[in-house]
């Protein structure tokens, strides 16, 4: 079991440009269905024996996918997003990064009472080790088990999957959420489908400056959650002001510093990694597998 | 991006939102000239630096005579002018607004920004207009009016008289409120801002509003189709590693320590960073080569992390996941040897063939530190530059 995407998961990709193929090849060498690919005009032909569409509802007919991948460029993505939506898909995990912020809001409002649930965009994708890989994630870093991740960062998941696997301590499902300050799914959601999954026994949350979506998942996993929860915030040392990489990394008008969460996260009982190298350590503090 | 108030003012003129008549100058006696033609004065002579808090600096005076304006014009231009937000180095004023004066009644405070929480743009308003509105928000957050806007309705009438009647302008002013904020709005979304603030918004003695300041926040994410704003950015404002940075496609910001940092991927940049201060040291900067960190782009970013005078030590943390190992070290040993590397440069790899990669590094011939986990590097380069 896992949350998100597992064996069964069929996927399709919009964008089948050079960094869109290159993935989905990636993808599919893991074992992911990679069932084909939209690229509006070259509907009817064929990429490396993925089959392209022109419309994702074209897509979804002939292949049954209920999952897709967007690499588009951030001028389009949104577009491609509410495409993805219209058809019904059940997940759609956009990549893309640079996506203009108010072309983020109206996504959020045209996807409201439709059933598909949006992972990023500006993110590294979800992965199920063993199972299921979607995005850009080195594969072989993760290890099936019982730990779930889920992440704003890229580079420091895998620095947070990688600790754990040398620990022995496989992980049941990845999801990065992104770095953008309007995204589909919080961690809060992500950390309620953890609960709900009986094979999760304990989770990695990583946040960053800005926002205050770590609070927020934070008071839930007082309130609701039943198992360990351990966590890093980075951007302790980030100057105000200044937006740090991520479009959604930045401490504006006093507010999201990385000070404030970590006491949010400590007071409601999550085990606060000092230092980026802990993260595993910070885990084993609550959790006996 | 930034802009300056003067660039701000002209967007807002533009799309109908009422500002005093005004001009920008970059001498004296075109100021003196510039004065007489906008009105009969007073006039206020402002120095155009992106900060706030320029009043209290002396960087916003009143002129009673067209000869007052051409003289505070003179000595404001060229003079570096500090406030709490400049730093103490101060910012050099280089263009002078020069803007007719109006009898103020009352000051409000309007602003827009999108708000994380709900997704949706929101607008906030207060009667404590000419204050800093956190501190208001932390003192009296019952003076805060907010409205959260449905993007795909727009901000309706309803909402604009909500916030009207709240800051206490009926009667005539009524309809003038509800045509700026909607203006107010037409202007965030046609400009992709991330926050638009007006403040103070003020009410003259015969019964006008104008917005006497004005901030802009671009979303940088949407620039592209905002040309005409991309050309108001003034490279003057910006800190030049910074500048040469964005033009490489690196995320680069510039601190105050002396311990270089290159990483790879904008979480384990500012991780990075912490780990160093946890260790008792300083970083000089936050740098994310990204993910395809090529030789060229790890050259640069040598480059840009040297050109700071301060750094005497350069920490490498790279997790090589599509990107490898062994391509990453190739890279940092060409970029060492094209920048002719004299300070001490600890190297982590991990991920995709980091055997090999270390081994390039170990056989390179160069000086380079090499370490085991963020831990490891993060002691080694605080060691190598105590």
């Amino acid at each position: 079991m896992s949350i998100l995407i597992n064996k069964e998961t069929k996927v399709i990709t919009q964008g089948l440009g050079a960094t869109g193929l290159f993935h989905a090849q990636g993808a599919r060498d893991y074992g992911t269905q990679m069932v084909g690919g939209v690229t509006p005009g070259k509907g009817g032909t064929e990429i490396d024996g993925f089959p392209v569409f022109d419309t994702v509802r074209d897509a979804v007919e002939k292949t049954g996918a209920t999952a897709s991948v967007i690499y588009v460029p951030p001028p389009f993505a949104a577009d491609s997003i509410m495409e993805a939506v219209e058809a019904e898909l059940d997940l759609v995990i956009a990549i893309t990064e640079g996506i203009p912020v108010l072309d983020m809001v109206k996504v959020k409002q045209y996807m409201q009472g439709k059933k598909t649930r949006l992972i990023g965009p500006n993110c590294p994708g979800v992965i199920t080790p063993g199972e299921c890989k979607i995005g850009i994630m080195p594969g072989y870093i993760h290890k099936p088990g019982r730990v779930g991740v889920v992440s704003r960062s890229g580079t420091l998941t895998y620095e947070a999957v990688w600790q754990l696997t040398c620990l022995g301590l496989g992980q049941s499902t990845c999801v990065g959420i992104g770095g953008d300050p309007v995204n589909g799914t919080s961690h809060l959601d992500v950390l309620q489908m953890f609960e709900e999954d009986p094979d999760t026994k304990a989770v990695i949350m990583i946040g960053e400056i800005g926002g205050t979506s770590e609070e927020e998942a934070a008071r839930f996993v007082k309130d609701n959650m039943t198992k360990p929860v351990a966590a890093y915030i980075a951007g302790r040392t980030a100057p105000p002001g200044k937006r740090m990489g991520h479009a959604g990394a930045i401490i504006s008008g006093g507010k999201g510093t990385a000070a404030e969460k970590v006491a949010v996260l400590e007071e409601c009982g999550i085990s606060v990694a000092a230092t980026p190298a802990q993260m595993g350590e910070a885990l084993l503090k609550v959790w006996k597998p | 991006m930034n802009i300056h108030e003067y660039q701000a003012k002209a967007i807002l003129r533009k799309f109908g939102v009422p500002v005093p008549d005004g001009h920008v100058v970059y001498n004296g006696n075109s100021a003196r000239e510039w004065a007489k033609r906008l009105g009969p004065g007073p006039w206020v002579v402002k120095a155009q630096i992106h900060a706030g808090g320029r009043g209290k600096g002396g960087g916003v005076k009143l002129a009673r005579t067209s000869e007052e304006v051409r003289r505070l014009t003179r000595d404001m231009l060229g003079m570096t002018l500090r406030t709490h937000q400049t730093g103490p180095e101060g910012k050099v004023v280089t263009r002078v607004l020069v803007e007719n004066g109006c009898n103020i009644d009352r000051e409000l405070y309007v602003s827009l920004v999108v708000d994380r929480g709900s997704s949706k743009v929101s607008v906030m308003a207060s009667t404590e207009g000419g204050m800093d509105i956190e501190e208001v928000a932390a003192t009296t957050p019952e003076k805060i009016i907010v409205e959260i806007i449905d993007p795909l309705v727009g901000l309706t009438g309803f909402q604009c008289r909500n916030i009207a009647f709240k800051l206490g302008l009926g009667g005539k002013l009524l309809p003038m409120a509800v045509k700026l904020l909607g203006n107010l709005y037409k202007t965030f979304l046609a400009c992709d801002c991330s926050m638009l603030e007006i403040n103070p918004l003020v009410v003259t003695k015969d019964e006008e509003l104008l917005a006497l300041d004005a901030k802009f926040g671009f979303d940088d994410n949407a620039i592209f189709r905002h040309l005409q704003i991309a050309d108001m950015r003034d490279y003057d404002e910006e800190d030049a590693n910074e500048i040469e940075a964005s033009q490489h496609d690196l995320s680069y910001i510039s601190l105050d320590g002396n311990i270089g940092c290159l990483v790879n991927g904008a979480g384990l940049a500012m991780a990075t960073m912490d780990i160093v201060k946890h260790y008792g040291g300083e970083p000089a900067n936050f740098l994310d080569v990204g993910g395809g960190a090529t030789i060229e782009r790890v050259t640069e970013a040598f480059k840009i992390i040297l050109s700071d005078s301060k750094v005497n030590g350069i920490l490498v943390n790279i997790f090589g996941g599509i990107m490898k190992c062994d391509v990453i070290a190739s890279g940092v040993i060409e970029a060492a040897r094209q920048v002719e590397l004299q300070v001490p440069l600890v190297v982590r790899l991990e991920g995709t063939n980091v055997e090999r990669g270390k081994q390039l590094l170990a056989e390179s011939g160069l000086n380079i530190i090499a370490a085991d986990g963020m831990a490891d590097a993060a002691q080694k380069i605080v060691a190598a530059v105590a």
